[in-house]
């Protein structure tokens, strides 16, 4: 870390065992930690949130049945009245990332969305389930997928392999798109906040040019909390895009 | 790049514990904490529509009352020109029926009246001959001192009231 004297912008990455011993025994990270405050907090806010059960709903409640709502006709808009089904999958994997990207927001927290094996993982469980729903549904129909009706045959050795492969880079597109960006937030934030600290140490005139990227780490402090709450939408739209293709078949 | 660094323990040790936390989160979402959601949305949907329902069937009463009211008071005012009509044409006949009468009493009595005319014309006329044969005799008597020959009395009358007359 910069105040160690050494300009390391990937620390804020670097996994820790928690909890103590405990943690050390099994192996639980710091970003585990992460992810259950993260839930703790979701299951908290609806709890909470709905405890009044008003008719007219009260901030919290607002918020809780905003959130609700809102991914609901998310979910039935881009899947259709089937998606009701898959809206609790939706909703959670929506405020996972949410909670990942907000929560490493805040200093000394971390960011397990910055992980590439937290978001392959989330990937390939949406990639997982998607897959599982279209057999499910369509049994060995769903393979008519991998080539569009109505394409000429010839075009077959052509059409098969690229949708099969565009069907495979699903999961490695939603996971890099999440992890880069979560990434080069973060590290931009610790790159300006280098130039504060050296700036900071080379006297007047320095310290005056310094106030620059603190101004625009503030400026970027906003810009990520929109980037923190696109990219949590980008990831539960495009699992109801794939959920969409799933069930419907094009 | 700590991310990429798969050969620490904890790279796929989080990963596992994502699952169970993911897994666990999922369940109690979907099991006990969105149910309590829907539940109180759903019924605050199903309360507004209840009441708009209910709303719709008040608004649809009214109408059909006030429909009712016009339609009463429509047939109500119909009676009344039909009753008022029926009083006048009633009235009317019964004024032509009265008139008619009376002109048939009147022409009746003036008949009568004509008719005695006629009588007491024709009686007058009988005694005025028997006046003029007696007054003509009588005079004819004072004036001759002899009774006239009456047969030539009464021709003489006939004869003066026929010119008379015409």
């Amino acid at each position: 870390m910069a105040a160690e004297g050494k300009m390391d912008a990937l620390g804020q990455f670097e996994l820790h065992t928690a909890l103590g011993g405990l943690g050390r025994s099994v192996n639980f990270t710091n970003s585990n930690l992460m992810m259950l405050l993260g839930g703790g907090l979701i299951i908290g806010l609806l709890y909470y949130g709905m405890k009044p059960r008003a008719v007219v709903p009260g901030r919290l409640q607002s918020l809780a049945e905003i959130s609700y709502s809102g991914l609901l006709s998310m979910t039935e808009g881009s899947i259709g009245p089937e998606g009701r089904r898959f809206f609790p999958f939706i909703f959670t994997l929506f405020f996972f990332v949410l909670m990942g990207n907000m929560l490493g927001l805040l200093p000394y927290s971390f960011t397990y969305t910055s992980h590439i094996a937290v978001t392959f993982g989330l990937a390939l469980l949406v990639i997982v389930v998607v897959t599982a729903v279209a057999l499910r549904i369509h049994g060995m129909h769903f393979f008519s997928y991998f080539f569009p009706e109505g394409a000429p045959k010839l075009l077959a050795p052509l059409i098969i392999p690229i949708e099969v492969i565009s069907y495979l880079s699903r999961p490695v597109s939603l996971s890099i798109r999440l992890f880069a960006n979560m990434v080069a937030g973060h590290v931009m934030f610790e790159v300006f906040a280098t130039f504060i600290v050296l700036l900071g140490g080379a006297g007047v005139l320095g310290a005056s040019i310094g106030i620059l990227p603190l101004v625009l780490n503030v400026v970027l402090v906003g810009f990520e909390l929109l980037v923190a709450a696109l990219q949590a939408y980008v990831f539960a739209i495009l699992t109801c895009i794939y959920l969409h293709d799933a069930v419907h078949l094009h | 790049m700590p991310q990429l660094d798969f050969s620490n323990p904890l790279t796929i040790a989080q990963v596992v514990w994502m699952a169970i936390i993911f897994g666990a989160l999922y369940y109690v979402l979907a099991r006990y904490t969105l149910p309590q959601v829907a539940e109180v949305v759903d019924g605050r949907a199903n309360r507004i529509a209840g009441d708009l329902d209910s709303a719709r069937a008040a608004k649809a009463q009214s109408d059909a009352a006030i429909a009712e009211v016009n339609e009463a008071g429509r047939r109500a005012s119909a009676e009344a020109q039909a009753a008022i009509n029926n009083a006048i044409a009633q009235v009317k006949a019964e004024a032509q029926e009265q008139s008619r009468a009376a002109d048939e009493r009147l022409n009746q009595q003036l008949e009568e009246a004509e008719k005695r005319i006629g009588e007491a014309r024709r009686a007058a006329m009988g005694a005025l001959r028997e006046v003029a044969r007696d007054t003509a005799g009588a005079l004819i008597t004072r004036l001759t001192g002899q009774a006239p020959d009456p047969s030539a009395v009464q021709g003489a009358v006939e004869g003066a009231m026929a010119a008379a007359r015409s």
